[in-house]
């Protein structure tokens, strides 16, 4: 795999390819196995994601704490209403976003992508696009090589852990990684697709990660929901011509200097941001009482 | 720079909510429980900085146990692990711990057996899921169980890594990585070894014919996917 977004677009123009079909062809590789079976092993962890993004949904899901829970199946029935601003497509994303953010939460099963903290984004991203543009699981499985493949190149450069970088780094590349590879889906150029994962941590640029309680809950779940609306309207905001005025690279290097830049009680430790509000206190005290 | 897989970034399918109080803890416990070796009747657990502030809200208490019983970090018994525990007689005590200068999600087990024998374990859970196992009954070690891992204790002679070494060649394993720690000159050693492919238990079985070697165990990480 390539060590830059620029060398990425380089390399996928030459060879004529999607990023996604790049990240198949490394990933075979690299761990010296054939396409196939690279592809049959994303395409199991595709269904974990169906699985956790839905599951909220039909059924209200209570974290261990009780912290969070029951939100994905009242926006899914506030969407079924009928009645709602953004309407059914996005409104649904958001309930799948927040059904696999609680279904963690409870201790179910997800797909950490890349992180636990942020699992709700790319599957309520994919399968959300997917199913209005009318995508078929090969197409959905692909989605997530390219969104892999944006992820790696972040890794690399810079951080995806909230510890290191907070909140920007975590859902922040989450949302990029969903947003790039919704464009790509839709027929966009790799360059593209990395215009797009740009604009995205542009807009979250210095987000912190200050989770109450220490848990992986409040604000994490609702960030999940943020951070996929951002990846759809971005990929759309893309697709209409929008470029990004500051090259992906260049974006990802100025997030981790951010990262590095924040103080530790805004890095996951819970000693800054909402975590020491009044009342997340007063809900640590309750969680923790005995 | 470290080289990422696609599974690294999306993935790995675990348990929620936390890959390092959750699916890092399981992992913990799993690698303890068999370098334990033997039943275990009763499993303490010291829990330092965030896994003992944090242990209850994150599931880590249930993922450590869970890893006793040999749960891998996405099995979904994981969140009944202590009503699974409890069926099998098995003991379990959580204690928050100041364990010293040690990572923030660190965790020591002190481990009963059938046989009344007990082993003290410690390792830290260091992001993503992954682990460090540092001290083992006292004896510094370090290794991530990312590999498959060769744990060997033997009388600290001349010519016993080349044994061993030559053990591995034969059955063609390339070695990664290898550390050997001793408390001094012809005392008892220990040898932590990382390598590219499996240690079948039949290859553990020709290290421990050794004549040097006191006690010998193979560590594979399992592969994912399976559920």
């Amino acid at each position: 795999m390539v060590a830059s977004g620029e060398e990425l677009v380089k390399i996928c123009r030459e060879n004529g390819i999607p990023i996604w079909e790049y990240a198949i062809r490394e990933e075979a590789l690299r761990s010296e196995t054939s396409s196939e079976e690279v592809v049959e092993k994303m395409r199991r962890t595709l269904h974990v994601m169906m699985d956790s993004s839905t599951i909220a949904q039909e059924q209200e899901v209570k974290s261990i704490s009780g912290l969070i829970g029951g939100d994905a199946y009242k926006i899914r029935s506030y969407a079924d209403r009928g009645n709602t601003l953004t309407g059914s497509f996005i409104n649904r994303a958001m309930a799948r976003a927040m059904s696999a953010s609680e279904v963690n939460a409870a201790m179910g099963r997800i797909v950490a992508c890349p992180t636990a903290g942020s699992c709700g984004i790319l599957p309520a991203v994919i399968l959300s696009a997917g199913e209005e543009l009318h995508k078929t699981e090969d197409e959905l499985v692909n989605a997530l090589f390219t969104a892999a493949g944006v992820g790696i190149i972040i890794a690399r450069n810079a951080t995806l852990a909230g510890a290191e970088g907070g909140c920007q780094a975590e859902c922040g590349s989450a949302a990029a990684m969903a947003s790039a590879a919704v464009v790509e889906m839709m027929g966009g150029t790799p360059e593209q697709a990395l215009n797009a994962a740009a604009i995205v941590i542009k807009n979250v640029l210095g987000l912190v990660c200050d989770p109450v309680a220490g848990l992986v809950e409040v604000p994490c779940a609702k960030r999940n929901v943020a951070g996929t609306v951002s990846a759809l309207t971005t990929a759309d905001l893309v697709m209409s011509g929008v470029a990004s005025k500051i090259p992906f690279d260049e974006v990802v290097e100025a997030m981790y200097r951010v990262g590095r830049q924040m103080p530790a009680e805004l890095r996951e430790t819970a000693l800054g941001g909402v975590a020491i509000t009044p009342t997340a206190l007063r809900l640590k005290k309750e969680i923790y009482k005995d | 720079m470290r080289d990422y897989s696609v599974f690294d970034i999306v993935g790995p399918i675990m348990i929620g909510p936390s890959s390092s109080h959750t699916a890092g803890a399981a992992r913990l416990a799993k690698v303890a429980a068999i370098i334990a070796e033997g039943k275990i009747i009763k499993a303490e657990f010291l829990l330092h900085g965030s896994f003992g502030e944090t242990y209850k809200g994150h599931g880590t208490d249930k993922a450590l146990v869970a890893g006793i019983l040999g749960m891998e970090p996405w099995d979904e018994r994981l969140r009944d692990s202590f009503a699974l525990a409890a069926e099998q007689g098995i003991e379990i005590i959580f204690t928050p711990a100041d364990l010293g200068e040690v990572h923030p999600n660190t965790v020591k087990f002190i481990l009963t057996k059938e046989d009344g024998s007990v082993s003290n374990i410690t390792g830290s859970s260091v992001g993503g899921g992954n682990i460090l196992i540092f001290d083992i009954d006292g004896q510094e070690v370090a290794f991530t169980g990312q590999y498959p891992t060769l744990l060997a204790q033997y009388r600290d002679l001349p010519g016993v890594i080349s044994k061993v070494s030559s053990v591995l060649y034969e059955e063609n394993i390339n070695i990664a990585n290898m550390r050997v720690y001793r408390s001094g000159k012809g005392k008892t050693a220990m040898m932590a070894l990382e390598a590219d492919s499996e240690i079948t238990e039949a290859v553990t079985e020709k290290i421990r014919n050794i004549e040097e070697m006191e006690r010998v165990q193979s560590i594979n990480p399992v592969v994912e996917g399976v559920f």
